[in-house]
């Protein structure tokens, strides 16, 4: 008896343990982010450091100026979102209400597996198959830009948004889409005015969760996009904030380093607040459950 | 739950390779070492037994181009020496070249030979790096001069048509800012900050793929790493070898050197570093981290 009631004790503590390991790794990184990033924002200017056009880090005179990269973050993501999106909640529409049972359990798995696709598999193809055809596309002289980036990461996003969407879409009671075919709606129209709204925030979650992995993801793009420190053009050679911290930081020093610590927590600070959207949703959608 | 299982095994095995290949190579360099170490230890035994019983640190710092070069030194050098701890610190060739004459550094790292206004200091120089400049195998340009390569590289010619090639743009692949062969192609071809990147790669292998897909490309790599899926152009109608860089012919090189104070007694330790550099023993390693080593 008093050997059982030391075992739950123990696995007790074993279990906070455990809890903690994250919550501390979640708080030392934040520390760290902002102790090692604040120093050159302090040097630089915070104005100057996000509003600046020009990043020439190695130069006699070094700028240190990164609105280039969180434009380039931006318009990548908004990019991926455009093409992600539609593509995804039709996959997932196609997945939970139309396909049949054979074609979907086929369909599912391989959407499974470009989710466990690694990034640095979707860059060396992008980096081969993609940037040459660009080049072709589009009679440029160079295929590595913000176009190529764009493509990648909307593949990228694509299982995040389609498993969120489709598990939302899932859930819907089935008697909202009964009352809707039994007013005469045909199954596209229950589809589009009733079943997406109705799974409304769950979509969203998924499309911020794309959102979350475009504006994290380093490799893929470094592969793609050439990595030069332009303002961002569709087919520009263009770096994102991902990329700026990755390239340099191998044999940055002094300021350099500094300013890539600065670029990491800026990039910290958006995540940041992509997951506040993501929990702001998600919340919602659970209250909306519970009704 | 299957999903997340499969995942971590892929995972695993991933890292399982990782760890591997990693362990392979780490062996391979350690065995080669250990017989450079033998052999060199076999030579230097018979000169005398105290220099074996070495102990002390060395401070080395600078340039960081020589990384690789000064790194496969010190692995070597800690197998014949293993009370000697010599430390290396990349920050620049200009830092290494102040910490010599401050006195911070034993030994100063340089990629550059000492300016005439650095007095007060000896350079020593132990290796060289050739840079080579590449361009796609379509491409039917076959010698560029400095003054060509400068306009490629800065932009002023935008067409191959303009230096005796095709009717077809030009695209400037390099590396990314900080990089050591970056910045030695900037500042011998004079092109410092100056340069219009079409790419900035963080390989040199990744700059010879890029170049190599790509028909517009020029490219610069270390000599070493450039193979035949990319045509190398001579400079100056030299071509770029091991040899015609230890006769100086080829113009886009530099000199790696070891900055010392002038006058300054050297410790033991730090000595022994030098003559271990400049021996024929380190002649392999030099090769083997893709430089040139001294005629």
């Amino acid at each position: 008896m008093k050997l059982k009631k030391a075992t739950e004790k123990i696995m007790n503590t074993v279990f906070l343990v455990c809890g903690f390991t994250a919550v501390a790794a979640v708080g030392l990184i934040t520390i760290y982010m902002i102790i090692s990033g604040l120093p050159a924002i302090r040097e630089i200017g915070l104005i100057d450091f996000l509003f600046g056009t020009e990043w020439a880090s190695t130069a006699a005179e070094p700028k240190f100026g990164i609105l280039p990269f969180i434009l380039t973050s931006v318009w990548g993501t908004v990019g991926a979102i455009i093409i992600g999106v539609p593509i995804g909640l039709m996959t997932a529409v196609f997945l939970s209400k139309v396909a049949k049972p054979r074609v979907a359990a086929m369909v599912r798995p391989a959407v499974d597996l470009l989710s466990g696709i690694p990034s640095v598999v979707y860059g060396l193809i992008g980096m081969m198959v993609l940037v040459p055809a660009i080049m072709d596309w589009f009679n440029l002289s160079n295929g590595t830009c913000l176009f190529a980036a764009i493509l990648v990461l909307a593949i990228m996003i694509l299982p995040s948004i389609i498993s969120v969407s489709e598990t939302a879409l899932q859930a819907v009671p089935p008697e909202y889409e009964e009352a809707s075919l039994a007013l005469g709606a045909t199954k596209i129209e229950t589809i589009f005015k009733v079943s997406i709204p109705a799974a409304k925030s769950g979509i969203v979650a998924g499309v911020v969760l794309g959102i979350g992995r475009a504006i994290g993801e380093a490799m893929a793009v470094m592969m793609v996009a050439g990595n030069v420190a332009n303002m961002p053009g569709l087919f520009k050679s263009v770096t994102f904030l991902t990329t700026a911290v990755a390239k340099e930081m191998s044999y940055a020093g002094g300021l350099q380093r500094q300013a890539l610590f600065s670029i990491a927590l800026v990039l910290f600070c958006f995540i940041m607040v992509i997951n506040g959207l993501l929990n702001h949703f998600l919340k919602k959608g659970g209250a909306e459950d519970g009704k | 739950m299957k999903k997340i299982v499969a995942v971590l095994m892929a995972g695993l095995m991933v890292m399982g390779l990782v760890a591997c290949s990693s362990e392979d190579t780490n062996s391979s360099t350690a065995s080669s070492n250990s017989s450079q170490a033998s052999t060199s230890e076999a030579s230097t035994a018979d000169e005398s037994s105290e220099v074996l019983e070495l102990s002390g640190s060395v401070t080395t710092g600078g340039s960081t181009s020589v990384e690789s070069v000064v790194g496969a030194f010190i692995e070597a050098f800690r197998e014949m020496y293993p009370d000697v701890d010599v430390t290396y610190d990349p920050t620049g060739s200009g830092a290494g070249i102040t910490g010599a004459s401050e006195g911070t550094l034993d030994i100063g790292l340089s990629s550059r030979a000492l300016h005439d206004d650095e007095t007060g200091l000896e350079e020593t120089t132990f290796a060289l790096d050739g840079i080579a400049i590449i361009v796609n195998n379509e491409n039917t340009v076959e010698d560029l001069t400095l003054e060509q390569i400068k306009g490629l590289a800065t932009g002023e010619i935008t067409n191959w048509s303009e230096v005796g090639g095709p009717d077809m743009p030009v695209v400037l692949v390099g590396r990314e800012a900080g990089s050591g062969t970056r910045d030695g192609f900037e500042s011998i071809v004079d092109v410092e900050d100056a340069c219009v990147y079409s790419q900035e790669l963080t390989s040199t292998g990744a700059v010879i793929a890029a170049v190599a897909s790509n028909p517009n490309a020029i490219g610069y790599a270390s000599l070493s790493a450039v193979d035949d899926q990319v045509k190398t152009v001579t400079v100056e109608g030299v071509a770029p070898s091991e040899a015609t860089v230890q006769d100086g012919s080829y113009q886009i090189q530099r000199p790696f050197v070891f900055v010392t104070k002038e006058g300054a007694e050297l410790s033991d330790a730090a000595q022994a570093f030098i003559d271990f550099a400049l021996s024929d023993d380190a002649e392999q390693l030099i090769i083997d981290a893709g430089a040139v080593p001294l005629a």
